[in-house]
Protein backbone atom coordinates (compact mmCIF):
# COMPACT_ATOMS: atom_id res chain seq x y z
CA UNK A 1 0.00 0.00 0.00
CA UNK A 2 1.29 3.48 -0.66
CA UNK A 3 2.42 6.37 1.63
CA UNK A 4 -0.93 7.99 2.98
CA UNK A 5 -1.32 11.65 1.55
CA UNK A 6 -1.69 13.14 4.91
CA UNK A 7 -0.80 12.09 8.43
CA UNK A 8 -1.57 13.04 11.88
CA UNK A 9 0.15 12.01 14.28
CA UNK A 10 -0.98 12.73 18.50
CA UNK A 11 -1.84 16.10 17.23
CA UNK A 12 -3.64 18.27 20.69
CA UNK A 13 -5.22 20.91 19.64
CA UNK A 14 -6.46 23.89 22.26
CA UNK A 15 -9.09 26.55 21.70
CA UNK A 16 -8.96 29.13 24.79
CA UNK A 17 -9.41 27.59 27.80
CA UNK A 18 -9.95 24.10 26.32
CA UNK A 19 -8.48 21.17 24.68
CA UNK A 20 -10.38 20.02 22.05
CA UNK A 21 -8.07 17.21 20.26
CA UNK A 22 -6.21 15.49 22.74
CA UNK A 23 -4.02 13.25 20.75
CA UNK A 24 -5.40 12.51 17.26
CA UNK A 25 -3.49 10.04 14.85
CA UNK A 26 -5.09 9.83 11.66
CA UNK A 27 -4.00 8.26 8.57
CA UNK A 28 -5.90 9.30 5.21
CA UNK A 29 -4.90 7.26 1.92
CA UNK A 30 -4.50 8.20 -1.43
CA UNK A 31 -7.23 8.64 -3.77
CA UNK A 32 -10.31 7.16 -1.52
CA UNK A 33 -12.65 8.59 0.40
CA UNK A 34 -11.92 8.63 3.82
CA UNK A 35 -14.80 9.60 6.92
CA UNK A 36 -14.80 11.07 9.72
CA UNK A 37 -17.59 10.15 12.19
CA UNK A 38 -18.58 10.95 15.63
CA UNK A 39 -21.09 12.37 17.70
CA UNK A 40 -21.68 15.95 17.76
CA UNK A 41 -18.91 18.26 19.37
CA UNK A 42 -16.05 15.44 19.58
CA UNK A 43 -13.58 17.34 17.45
CA UNK A 44 -14.51 16.34 13.98
CA UNK A 45 -14.23 20.17 12.42
CA UNK A 46 -11.85 21.01 14.63
CA UNK A 47 -9.64 18.30 13.33
CA UNK A 48 -10.01 19.48 9.90
CA UNK A 49 -9.50 23.29 10.81
CA UNK A 50 -6.37 22.28 12.46
CA UNK A 51 -5.38 20.63 9.45
CA UNK A 52 -6.01 23.89 7.30
CA UNK A 53 -4.06 25.65 10.13
CA UNK A 54 -7.06 28.07 11.04
CA UNK A 55 -6.39 26.73 14.59
CA UNK A 56 -2.91 25.44 15.47
CA UNK A 57 -1.44 22.05 16.91
CA UNK A 58 -0.12 22.69 20.00
CA UNK A 59 1.53 19.13 19.98
CA UNK A 60 1.79 16.31 16.98
CA UNK A 61 2.72 16.83 13.52
CA UNK A 62 0.31 16.95 10.51
CA UNK A 63 2.11 15.50 7.88
CA UNK A 64 1.04 16.39 4.08
CA UNK A 65 3.21 14.13 1.59
CA UNK A 66 5.17 13.34 3.96
CA UNK A 67 6.25 17.67 4.82
CA UNK A 68 5.17 18.37 8.21
CA UNK A 69 2.61 21.87 7.65
CA UNK A 70 1.82 21.64 11.67
CA UNK A 71 3.79 25.33 11.26
CA UNK A 72 2.50 26.19 7.95
CA UNK A 73 0.11 29.52 7.58
CA UNK A 74 -3.31 28.59 6.11
CA UNK A 75 -2.80 30.35 2.59
CA UNK A 76 0.16 28.27 2.34
CA UNK A 77 -1.25 24.66 3.12
CA UNK A 78 -4.22 25.82 0.76
CA UNK A 79 -1.48 26.76 -2.01
CA UNK A 80 0.05 23.29 -1.55
CA UNK A 81 -3.09 21.48 -2.60
CA UNK A 82 -5.36 21.38 0.23
CA UNK A 83 -8.88 22.21 -0.29
CA UNK A 84 -11.38 23.06 2.16
CA UNK A 85 -14.61 23.07 2.10
CA UNK A 86 -16.35 24.41 5.46
CA UNK A 87 -19.66 23.26 6.94
CA UNK A 88 -22.29 25.94 6.63
CA UNK A 89 -21.84 27.18 3.08
CA UNK A 90 -18.80 29.03 2.97
CA UNK A 91 -19.27 30.87 -0.03
CA UNK A 92 -18.48 34.72 -0.63
CA UNK A 93 -22.19 36.35 -0.70
CA UNK A 94 -21.19 39.34 -2.18
CA UNK A 95 -19.17 38.01 -4.84
CA UNK A 96 -21.00 36.61 -7.64
CA UNK A 97 -20.91 32.90 -8.73
CA UNK A 98 -18.17 33.41 -11.43
CA UNK A 99 -16.08 35.88 -9.02
CA UNK A 100 -16.36 32.90 -6.18
CA UNK A 101 -14.85 30.70 -8.72
CA UNK A 102 -12.34 32.46 -10.42
CA UNK A 103 -11.28 33.46 -6.66
CA UNK A 104 -10.85 29.66 -5.78
CA UNK A 105 -8.89 28.81 -9.07
CA UNK A 106 -5.53 30.27 -7.50
CA UNK A 107 -2.82 28.66 -9.96
CA UNK A 108 -4.25 30.38 -12.50
CA UNK A 109 -7.20 30.62 -15.17
CA UNK A 110 -9.60 28.05 -15.00
CA UNK A 111 -9.33 25.28 -17.40
CA UNK A 112 -12.66 25.08 -19.92
CA UNK A 113 -12.77 21.36 -19.68
CA UNK A 114 -12.80 21.37 -15.95
CA UNK A 115 -15.42 24.08 -15.81
CA UNK A 116 -17.89 22.58 -17.91
CA UNK A 117 -17.57 19.20 -15.71
CA UNK A 118 -18.39 21.23 -12.28
CA UNK A 119 -21.38 22.56 -14.69
CA UNK A 120 -22.43 19.26 -15.36
CA UNK A 121 -22.27 17.98 -12.06
CA UNK A 122 -24.23 21.39 -10.69
CA UNK A 123 -26.06 22.98 -13.44
CA UNK A 124 -27.61 26.21 -11.60
CA UNK A 125 -23.89 27.33 -11.22
CA UNK A 126 -24.03 28.06 -14.84
CA UNK A 127 -27.05 29.54 -14.67
CA UNK A 128 -26.58 31.99 -12.28
CA UNK A 129 -23.53 32.17 -12.97
CA UNK A 130 -23.53 36.23 -13.18
CA UNK A 131 -25.50 36.05 -10.11
CA UNK A 132 -24.49 37.58 -6.68
CA UNK A 133 -23.85 34.39 -4.70
CA UNK A 134 -25.79 36.03 -1.81
CA UNK A 135 -28.80 35.54 -3.71
CA UNK A 136 -28.81 31.85 -4.49
CA UNK A 137 -30.69 29.42 -2.69
CA UNK A 138 -29.03 26.98 0.35
CA UNK A 139 -28.50 24.56 -1.55
CA UNK A 140 -26.98 26.33 -4.78
CA UNK A 141 -24.72 27.74 -1.92
CA UNK A 142 -23.53 24.79 -1.06
CA UNK A 143 -23.18 23.62 -4.63
CA UNK A 144 -20.74 26.35 -5.01
CA UNK A 145 -18.99 26.00 -1.88
CA UNK A 146 -18.01 22.31 -3.27
CA UNK A 147 -17.81 23.54 -6.57
CA UNK A 148 -15.33 26.50 -5.31
CA UNK A 149 -12.94 23.23 -4.39
CA UNK A 150 -13.34 21.42 -7.47
CA UNK A 151 -12.41 24.23 -9.82
CA UNK A 152 -9.03 22.75 -9.17
CA UNK A 153 -7.30 19.84 -8.82
CA UNK A 154 -6.46 19.44 -5.43
CA UNK A 155 -3.87 16.69 -3.67
CA UNK A 156 -6.18 16.79 -0.93
CA UNK A 157 -9.91 17.76 -0.28
CA UNK A 158 -11.03 18.34 3.61
CA UNK A 159 -15.28 18.34 3.63
CA UNK A 160 -17.00 19.79 6.62
CA UNK A 161 -20.95 18.47 6.90
CA UNK A 162 -21.81 19.10 2.82
CA UNK A 163 -25.64 17.77 2.97
CA UNK A 164 -26.10 19.61 6.44
CA UNK A 165 -29.08 20.98 6.35
CA UNK A 166 -30.43 20.87 2.56
CA UNK A 167 -33.25 18.68 1.12
CA UNK A 168 -33.03 15.13 -0.21
CA UNK A 169 -32.66 16.44 -3.64
CA UNK A 170 -29.84 18.51 -3.07
CA UNK A 171 -28.28 15.81 -0.93
CA UNK A 172 -28.34 13.38 -3.71
CA UNK A 173 -26.61 15.74 -6.33
CA UNK A 174 -23.81 16.75 -3.53
CA UNK A 175 -22.88 12.96 -2.96
CA UNK A 176 -22.88 12.84 -6.61
CA UNK A 177 -20.72 15.25 -6.80
CA UNK A 178 -18.60 13.66 -4.39
CA UNK A 179 -18.45 10.00 -5.99
CA UNK A 180 -17.87 11.94 -9.32
CA UNK A 181 -14.65 13.31 -7.57
CA UNK A 182 -13.84 10.06 -6.05
CA UNK A 183 -14.19 8.57 -9.71
CA UNK A 184 -11.49 11.03 -10.72
CA UNK A 185 -8.96 9.46 -8.03
CA UNK A 186 -9.30 12.38 -5.16
CA UNK A 187 -8.19 11.82 -2.10
CA UNK A 188 -10.78 13.27 0.58
CA UNK A 189 -11.18 13.95 4.10
CA UNK A 190 -15.18 14.22 4.50
CA UNK A 191 -17.03 15.07 7.66
CA UNK A 192 -20.47 13.61 7.21
CA UNK A 193 -23.49 13.06 9.24
CA UNK A 194 -25.72 11.28 7.04
CA UNK A 195 -25.25 7.89 7.09
CA UNK A 196 -26.44 6.61 4.07
CA UNK A 197 -24.03 9.44 2.10
CA UNK A 198 -21.15 8.07 4.82
CA UNK A 199 -22.13 4.21 3.47
CA UNK A 200 -21.99 5.26 -0.24
CA UNK A 201 -18.92 7.33 -0.66
CA UNK A 202 -16.87 5.76 2.34
CA UNK A 203 -13.54 3.54 1.72
CA UNK A 204 -12.16 4.13 5.44
CA UNK A 205 -13.82 5.48 8.35
CA UNK A 206 -11.83 6.73 11.53
CA UNK A 207 -14.72 7.47 14.46
CA UNK A 208 -13.72 10.27 17.10
CA UNK A 209 -14.75 10.44 20.78
CA UNK A 210 -13.66 13.16 23.13
CA UNK A 211 -11.31 14.60 21.14
CA UNK A 212 -9.80 11.15 20.24
CA UNK A 213 -9.25 8.76 17.45
CA UNK A 214 -11.29 5.50 19.04
CA UNK A 215 -11.68 3.35 15.87
CA UNK A 216 -10.02 2.86 12.40
CA UNK A 217 -11.08 0.55 10.01
CA UNK A 218 -12.96 0.07 7.03
CA UNK A 219 -16.47 1.70 5.85
CA UNK A 220 -18.19 -1.22 4.86
CA UNK A 221 -17.21 -2.78 8.18
CA UNK A 222 -18.22 -0.35 10.39
CA UNK A 223 -21.43 0.25 8.15
CA UNK A 224 -22.41 -3.82 8.56
CA UNK A 225 -22.20 -4.04 12.28
CA UNK A 226 -24.35 -2.48 14.41
CA UNK A 227 -23.14 -3.59 17.80
CA UNK A 228 -19.89 -1.91 16.70
CA UNK A 229 -21.86 1.97 15.71
CA UNK A 230 -23.79 1.51 18.93
CA UNK A 231 -20.80 1.07 20.86
CA UNK A 232 -18.51 3.54 19.17
CA UNK A 233 -21.28 6.37 18.20
CA UNK A 234 -23.89 5.35 20.83
CA UNK A 235 -26.88 4.79 17.44
CA UNK A 236 -27.25 2.64 15.04
CA UNK A 237 -26.34 3.35 10.88
CA UNK A 238 -29.48 1.67 10.17
CA UNK A 239 -31.69 4.36 12.30
CA UNK A 240 -30.73 6.54 9.80
CA UNK B 1 -17.72 53.55 -21.54
CA UNK B 2 -18.04 49.79 -19.69
CA UNK B 3 -14.44 50.15 -20.25
CA UNK B 4 -13.72 53.22 -18.79
CA UNK B 5 -15.95 52.19 -16.18
CA UNK B 6 -13.97 49.01 -15.63
CA UNK B 7 -17.53 47.20 -15.90
CA UNK B 8 -18.73 48.16 -12.59
CA UNK B 9 -21.83 50.53 -14.42
CA UNK B 10 -23.74 51.92 -12.38
CA UNK B 11 -26.76 49.23 -12.41
CA UNK B 12 -30.24 51.86 -11.73
CA UNK B 13 -31.15 54.41 -14.18
CA UNK B 14 -31.54 57.20 -11.00
CA UNK B 15 -28.19 56.43 -10.29
CA UNK B 16 -27.05 56.95 -13.90
CA UNK B 17 -28.55 59.93 -13.90
CA UNK B 18 -27.50 61.43 -10.85
CA UNK B 19 -24.38 60.28 -11.42
CA UNK B 20 -24.05 62.19 -15.45
CA UNK B 21 -25.76 65.59 -14.05
CA UNK B 22 -23.00 65.69 -11.20
CA UNK B 23 -20.20 65.00 -13.87
CA UNK B 24 -21.99 67.62 -16.23
CA UNK B 25 -22.12 70.17 -13.19
CA UNK B 26 -18.56 69.26 -12.08
CA UNK B 27 -17.22 69.46 -16.06
CA UNK B 28 -18.70 72.54 -16.93
CA UNK B 29 -18.89 73.78 -13.51
CA UNK B 30 -17.11 77.23 -13.70
CA UNK B 31 -19.29 77.92 -16.90
CA UNK B 32 -22.60 76.83 -15.72
CA UNK B 33 -22.10 78.43 -11.84
CA UNK B 34 -19.68 81.49 -12.61
CA UNK B 35 -18.45 82.90 -8.94
CA UNK B 36 -15.79 82.23 -6.75
CA UNK B 37 -17.76 80.15 -4.32
CA UNK B 38 -19.28 77.99 -6.83
CA UNK B 39 -16.53 76.65 -8.52
CA UNK B 40 -14.90 76.34 -4.81
CA UNK B 41 -17.68 74.60 -3.95
CA UNK B 42 -16.83 72.60 -7.12
CA UNK B 43 -13.45 71.98 -6.70
CA UNK B 44 -13.84 70.76 -2.83
CA UNK B 45 -15.97 68.09 -4.19
CA UNK B 46 -13.95 66.99 -6.90
CA UNK B 47 -11.54 66.12 -4.13
CA UNK B 48 -13.49 64.73 -1.27
CA UNK B 49 -14.78 62.53 -3.77
CA UNK B 50 -11.01 61.20 -4.10
CA UNK B 51 -10.32 61.41 -0.40
CA UNK B 52 -13.95 59.47 0.32
CA UNK B 53 -13.28 56.73 -2.99
CA UNK B 54 -10.23 56.31 -1.33
CA UNK B 55 -11.14 55.66 2.60
CA UNK B 56 -14.43 53.36 0.50
CA UNK B 57 -11.30 50.87 -0.45
CA UNK B 58 -10.49 50.73 3.67
CA UNK B 59 -13.80 50.72 4.72
CA UNK B 60 -16.20 49.34 2.18
CA UNK B 61 -14.14 46.76 -0.03
CA UNK B 62 -11.68 45.74 2.81
CA UNK B 63 -13.55 45.83 6.13
CA UNK B 64 -10.51 47.81 8.11
CA UNK B 65 -11.34 50.91 9.59
CA UNK B 66 -9.38 53.93 9.79
CA UNK B 67 -8.81 57.39 11.54
CA UNK B 68 -5.83 58.30 10.30
CA UNK B 69 -6.91 59.05 6.33
CA UNK B 70 -6.77 63.14 7.01
CA UNK B 71 -3.37 62.33 8.38
CA UNK B 72 -2.78 61.05 4.74
CA UNK B 73 -4.57 63.98 3.16
CA UNK B 74 -2.47 66.04 5.23
CA UNK B 75 0.82 64.31 4.22
CA UNK B 76 -0.19 64.87 1.05
CA UNK B 77 -1.21 68.70 1.28
CA UNK B 78 2.08 69.59 3.81
CA UNK B 79 4.19 67.65 0.49
CA UNK B 80 3.04 70.03 -1.86
CA UNK B 81 3.12 73.38 0.37
CA UNK B 82 7.09 72.55 1.91
CA UNK B 83 8.10 71.72 -2.09
CA UNK B 84 6.77 75.00 -3.37
CA UNK B 85 8.08 76.79 -0.35
CA UNK B 86 11.43 75.39 -0.48
CA UNK B 87 11.58 74.89 -4.60
CA UNK B 88 9.75 77.83 -5.63
CA UNK B 89 6.80 77.81 -7.62
CA UNK B 90 6.63 75.59 -10.24
CA UNK B 91 4.93 72.56 -11.72
CA UNK B 92 8.32 70.45 -10.36
CA UNK B 93 7.83 71.32 -7.07
CA UNK B 94 3.65 70.18 -7.48
CA UNK B 95 4.62 66.97 -8.92
CA UNK B 96 7.76 66.21 -6.51
CA UNK B 97 5.38 67.26 -3.46
CA UNK B 98 2.62 65.44 -4.46
CA UNK B 99 5.01 62.19 -5.28
CA UNK B 100 6.74 62.47 -2.63
CA UNK B 101 3.70 63.17 -0.28
CA UNK B 102 1.96 59.86 -1.66
CA UNK B 103 5.14 58.10 -0.76
CA UNK B 104 5.46 59.08 2.35
CA UNK B 105 1.93 58.25 3.37
CA UNK B 106 2.10 54.83 1.65
CA UNK B 107 5.46 53.92 3.63
CA UNK B 108 3.74 55.09 7.07
CA UNK B 109 0.75 53.26 5.97
CA UNK B 110 2.83 50.21 5.68
CA UNK B 111 4.41 50.13 9.16
CA UNK B 112 1.40 50.91 10.49
CA UNK B 113 -0.51 48.08 9.03
CA UNK B 114 2.46 45.69 9.41
CA UNK B 115 2.46 46.20 13.44
CA UNK B 116 -1.35 46.09 14.09
CA UNK B 117 -3.15 44.24 10.70
CA UNK B 118 -1.19 41.00 11.56
CA UNK B 119 -3.07 41.16 14.79
CA UNK B 120 -6.79 42.19 14.06
CA UNK B 121 -8.28 45.13 12.04
CA UNK B 122 -9.91 46.75 15.32
CA UNK B 123 -5.96 47.78 16.43
CA UNK B 124 -5.51 48.88 13.24
CA UNK B 125 -8.62 51.20 14.05
CA UNK B 126 -6.74 52.32 17.95
CA UNK B 127 -3.44 52.59 16.29
CA UNK B 128 -4.70 55.07 13.46
CA UNK B 129 -6.11 56.80 15.92
CA UNK B 130 -2.97 57.21 18.05
CA UNK B 131 -0.27 58.04 15.10
CA UNK B 132 -3.08 60.67 13.68
CA UNK B 133 -3.06 62.75 16.90
CA UNK B 134 0.50 62.41 17.75
CA UNK B 135 1.18 64.03 13.99
CA UNK B 136 -1.39 66.09 14.56
CA UNK B 137 0.43 68.08 17.44
CA UNK B 138 3.65 67.15 15.42
CA UNK B 139 2.38 69.38 12.81
CA UNK B 140 1.25 71.87 14.99
CA UNK B 141 4.79 72.05 16.66
CA UNK B 142 7.08 72.05 14.10
CA UNK B 143 6.34 75.56 13.32
CA UNK B 144 9.63 76.40 11.48
CA UNK B 145 9.05 73.36 9.22
CA UNK B 146 5.18 73.35 9.22
CA UNK B 147 4.15 76.71 9.79
CA UNK B 148 2.50 75.63 13.12
CA UNK B 149 -1.28 76.30 13.21
CA UNK B 150 -0.51 79.71 10.99
CA UNK B 151 -0.09 76.87 7.88
CA UNK B 152 1.56 77.17 4.79
CA UNK B 153 1.00 79.87 2.72
CA UNK B 154 2.60 78.90 -0.44
CA UNK B 155 2.45 79.71 -4.38
CA UNK B 156 1.84 77.80 -7.15
CA UNK B 157 2.86 78.28 -10.45
CA UNK B 158 1.70 81.26 -12.31
CA UNK B 159 0.18 79.20 -14.85
CA UNK B 160 -2.58 78.37 -11.72
CA UNK B 161 -3.23 81.81 -10.76
CA UNK B 162 -5.60 84.44 -11.29
CA UNK B 163 -3.29 86.70 -13.25
CA UNK B 164 -2.22 84.53 -15.92
CA UNK B 165 -4.79 85.13 -18.62
CA UNK B 166 -4.64 82.92 -22.01
CA UNK B 167 -7.64 84.75 -23.92
CA UNK B 168 -10.56 87.26 -23.37
CA UNK B 169 -13.95 85.39 -21.84
CA UNK B 170 -15.65 82.52 -22.79
CA UNK B 171 -19.79 82.27 -22.11
CA UNK B 172 -18.82 85.22 -20.36
CA UNK B 173 -16.18 83.86 -18.31
CA UNK B 174 -12.58 85.09 -17.91
CA UNK B 175 -9.80 82.78 -19.27
CA UNK B 176 -7.35 82.93 -16.76
CA UNK B 177 -5.38 80.82 -14.73
CA UNK B 178 -8.10 80.01 -11.87
CA UNK B 179 -9.78 78.11 -14.89
CA UNK B 180 -6.94 76.38 -15.65
CA UNK B 181 -6.34 75.23 -12.16
CA UNK B 182 -9.79 73.88 -11.87
CA UNK B 183 -9.79 71.81 -14.67
CA UNK B 184 -6.55 70.84 -13.09
CA UNK B 185 -8.11 69.83 -9.97
CA UNK B 186 -11.29 67.87 -12.05
CA UNK B 187 -8.87 65.98 -14.33
CA UNK B 188 -6.53 64.78 -11.43
CA UNK B 189 -9.57 63.86 -9.57
CA UNK B 190 -11.42 62.10 -12.67
CA UNK B 191 -8.13 60.11 -13.30
CA UNK B 192 -7.57 58.99 -9.62
CA UNK B 193 -11.32 58.20 -9.30
CA UNK B 194 -11.35 56.22 -12.45
CA UNK B 195 -8.09 54.34 -11.23
CA UNK B 196 -9.97 53.60 -7.90
CA UNK B 197 -12.51 52.11 -9.91
CA UNK B 198 -10.27 50.07 -11.66
CA UNK B 199 -8.56 48.87 -8.70
CA UNK B 200 -11.44 47.76 -6.75
CA UNK B 201 -12.89 45.90 -9.84
CA UNK B 202 -9.58 43.80 -10.55
CA UNK B 203 -8.92 40.38 -8.91
CA UNK B 204 -7.38 42.06 -6.18
CA UNK B 205 -10.31 44.07 -5.54
CA UNK B 206 -12.50 41.12 -5.36
CA UNK B 207 -9.81 39.39 -2.83
CA UNK B 208 -10.36 42.60 -1.06
CA UNK B 209 -14.07 41.85 -1.03
CA UNK B 210 -13.65 38.23 0.04
CA UNK B 211 -11.60 38.93 3.05
CA UNK B 212 -14.01 42.06 4.27
CA UNK B 213 -16.78 39.02 4.29
CA UNK B 214 -14.98 36.31 5.97
CA UNK B 215 -11.13 36.36 5.93
CA UNK B 216 -10.72 32.47 7.04
CA UNK B 217 -12.43 31.59 4.10
CA UNK B 218 -10.39 33.68 1.53
CA UNK B 219 -6.98 32.44 3.78
CA UNK B 220 -8.55 28.74 3.55
CA UNK B 221 -8.56 29.60 -0.49
CA UNK B 222 -5.13 30.74 -0.43
CA UNK B 223 -4.56 34.52 0.32
CA UNK B 224 -2.36 35.72 2.37
CA UNK B 225 -4.92 38.05 4.47
CA UNK B 226 -2.31 40.47 6.19
CA UNK B 227 -0.47 41.11 2.95
CA UNK B 228 -3.91 42.51 1.20
CA UNK B 229 -5.00 44.34 4.02
CA UNK B 230 -1.70 46.13 3.85
CA UNK B 231 -1.33 46.76 0.28
CA UNK B 232 -4.86 48.19 0.02
CA UNK B 233 -3.94 50.18 3.42
CA UNK B 234 -1.01 51.77 1.16
CA UNK B 235 -2.59 52.22 -2.01
CA UNK B 236 -5.59 54.02 0.20
CA UNK B 237 -3.02 56.34 1.63
CA UNK B 238 -1.37 57.10 -1.63
CA UNK B 239 -4.50 58.46 -3.14
CA UNK B 240 -5.97 60.07 0.02
CA UNK B 241 -2.36 61.90 0.00
CA UNK B 242 -2.74 62.61 -3.79
CA UNK B 243 -6.22 64.41 -2.84
CA UNK B 244 -4.54 66.35 -0.41
CA UNK B 245 -2.14 67.64 -2.86
CA UNK B 246 -4.84 68.52 -5.12
CA UNK B 247 -6.72 70.32 -1.88
CA UNK B 248 -3.15 72.37 -1.30
CA UNK B 249 -3.21 73.50 -5.05
CA UNK B 250 -6.22 74.63 -5.09
CA UNK B 251 -6.17 76.54 -1.43
CA UNK B 252 -2.55 77.31 -2.05
CA UNK B 253 -2.68 77.34 1.74
CA UNK B 254 -2.16 74.31 4.03
CA UNK B 255 -2.69 74.25 7.80
CA UNK B 256 -3.66 71.78 10.71
CA UNK B 257 -7.44 72.55 11.03
CA UNK B 258 -7.72 72.75 6.74
CA UNK B 259 -6.01 69.06 6.24
CA UNK B 260 -5.42 67.36 9.11
CA UNK B 261 -8.38 68.25 11.74
CA UNK B 262 -10.83 65.05 12.86
CA UNK B 263 -13.62 67.12 11.64
CA UNK B 264 -12.22 66.12 8.35
CA UNK B 265 -12.50 62.63 9.28
CA UNK B 266 -15.72 62.67 10.73
CA UNK B 267 -16.91 64.52 7.27
CA UNK B 268 -15.03 61.66 5.33
CA UNK B 269 -17.13 58.44 7.42
CA UNK B 270 -20.38 60.68 6.91
CA UNK B 271 -20.11 60.66 3.62
CA UNK B 272 -19.09 57.23 2.67
CA UNK B 273 -22.16 56.05 5.13
CA UNK B 274 -24.56 59.11 3.08
CA UNK B 275 -23.34 57.54 -0.28
CA UNK B 276 -22.78 54.30 -0.02
CA UNK B 277 -19.85 51.11 1.44
CA UNK B 278 -18.39 49.48 -0.56
CA UNK B 279 -19.87 51.19 -3.75
CA UNK B 280 -17.11 53.77 -5.51
CA UNK B 281 -20.00 55.69 -7.01
CA UNK B 282 -21.48 56.10 -3.20
CA UNK B 283 -17.93 58.55 -2.67
CA UNK B 284 -19.39 60.30 -5.21
CA UNK B 285 -22.79 60.90 -4.09
CA UNK B 286 -21.91 61.30 -0.70
CA UNK B 287 -19.54 63.78 -1.28
CA UNK B 288 -21.31 65.68 -3.67
CA UNK B 289 -24.49 66.23 -1.09
CA UNK B 290 -22.16 66.62 2.24
CA UNK B 291 -19.84 69.75 0.58
CA UNK B 292 -23.71 71.24 -0.87
CA UNK B 293 -25.34 70.56 2.74
CA UNK B 294 -22.03 72.38 4.18
CA UNK B 295 -21.56 75.71 1.68
CA UNK B 296 -25.47 76.09 0.88
CA UNK B 297 -27.74 74.71 3.71
CA UNK B 298 -26.24 77.93 6.46
CA UNK B 299 -27.82 80.17 3.42
CA UNK B 300 -31.05 77.93 2.54
CA UNK B 301 -32.07 78.16 6.03
CA UNK B 302 -31.55 81.98 6.39
CA UNK B 303 -34.15 82.26 3.22
CA UNK B 304 -36.31 79.71 4.72
CA UNK B 305 -36.44 81.65 8.38
CA UNK B 306 -37.23 84.95 6.58
CA UNK B 307 -40.21 82.75 4.51
CA UNK B 308 -41.71 81.70 7.61
CA UNK B 309 -40.81 84.81 9.90
CA UNK B 310 -43.86 85.97 11.92
CA UNK B 311 -44.90 82.66 12.49
CA UNK B 312 -44.62 80.92 16.14
CA UNK B 313 -41.47 78.62 16.96
CA UNK B 314 -40.31 77.89 13.01
CA UNK B 315 -38.07 81.21 12.40
CA UNK B 316 -36.07 80.06 15.86
CA UNK B 317 -36.30 76.81 14.29
CA UNK B 318 -34.79 77.75 11.19
CA UNK B 319 -32.29 79.96 11.68
CA UNK B 320 -29.46 80.42 9.81
CA UNK B 321 -27.41 79.61 13.10
CA UNK B 322 -28.82 75.92 13.07
CA UNK B 323 -27.56 74.60 10.39
CA UNK B 324 -25.38 72.40 12.24
CA UNK B 325 -28.00 70.71 14.04
CA UNK B 326 -30.31 69.96 10.66
CA UNK B 327 -27.22 68.87 9.25
CA UNK B 328 -26.87 66.37 12.13
CA UNK B 329 -30.66 65.47 11.59
CA UNK B 330 -30.85 65.40 7.99
CA UNK B 331 -27.25 62.70 8.15
CA UNK B 332 -29.99 60.79 11.13
CA UNK B 333 -32.67 60.37 8.42
CA UNK B 334 -30.45 59.59 5.77
CA UNK B 335 -28.88 56.60 8.15
CA UNK B 336 -32.77 55.59 8.56
CA UNK B 337 -33.99 56.00 5.37
CA UNK B 338 -31.15 54.45 3.33
CA UNK B 339 -29.31 52.00 5.59
CA UNK B 340 -27.20 51.34 2.88
CA UNK B 341 -26.79 54.29 1.19
CA UNK B 342 -27.71 56.38 -1.45
CA UNK B 343 -26.33 54.01 -4.22
CA UNK B 344 -27.77 51.06 -2.04
CA UNK B 345 -31.26 52.31 -2.26
CA UNK B 346 -30.93 53.36 -5.71
CA UNK B 347 -29.20 49.99 -6.99
CA UNK B 348 -32.14 47.91 -4.74
CA UNK B 349 -35.08 49.89 -6.66
CA UNK B 350 -33.68 49.23 -10.22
Amino acid sequence: MSDPILRLEGVYTNIAQYHILQGVDLEVPRGAVTMLLGRNGVGKTTTLRTIIGHWRAHQGRILLDGEDISRMPTPAIARAGVGFVPEEMGIFADLTVEENMILAAVSGPIDPARLDWVFSIFPPLKTFWKSEAGNLSGGQKQMLSIARAMVEERRLYLIDEPTKGLAPAIISTMARALKELKEQGASILLVEQNFSVARALGDGANVMDDGRMIWSGQMAELSTDAALQERLMGLSMEAH
Amino acid sequence: MKAVLSGDMPRSVPLTLILGVILVCLALAPFLFPGVRTVDTAARICIFVVLVASYDLLLGYGGIVSFAHTMFFGIGAYGVALASTHMGRGFDALLVGSVAGAGVAAALALVIGLFSLRVRAIFFAMITLAVASAVAVLVSQLSGLTGGEDGLTFQTPRALGPAFKFGDELFGVKLNGKLLAYYLIFLGSLILFLLMLRVVNSPFGRVLQAIRENDFRAEAIGYRVVHYRVAATCLSAAVAALAGSLYAIWLRYVGPDTALSMEIMIDILLMVVIGGMGTMYGAVIGATLLVIAQNYLQNLMGVASGVVDGLPVLPELLSADRWLLWLGVLFILSVYFFPTGVVGRLRARK
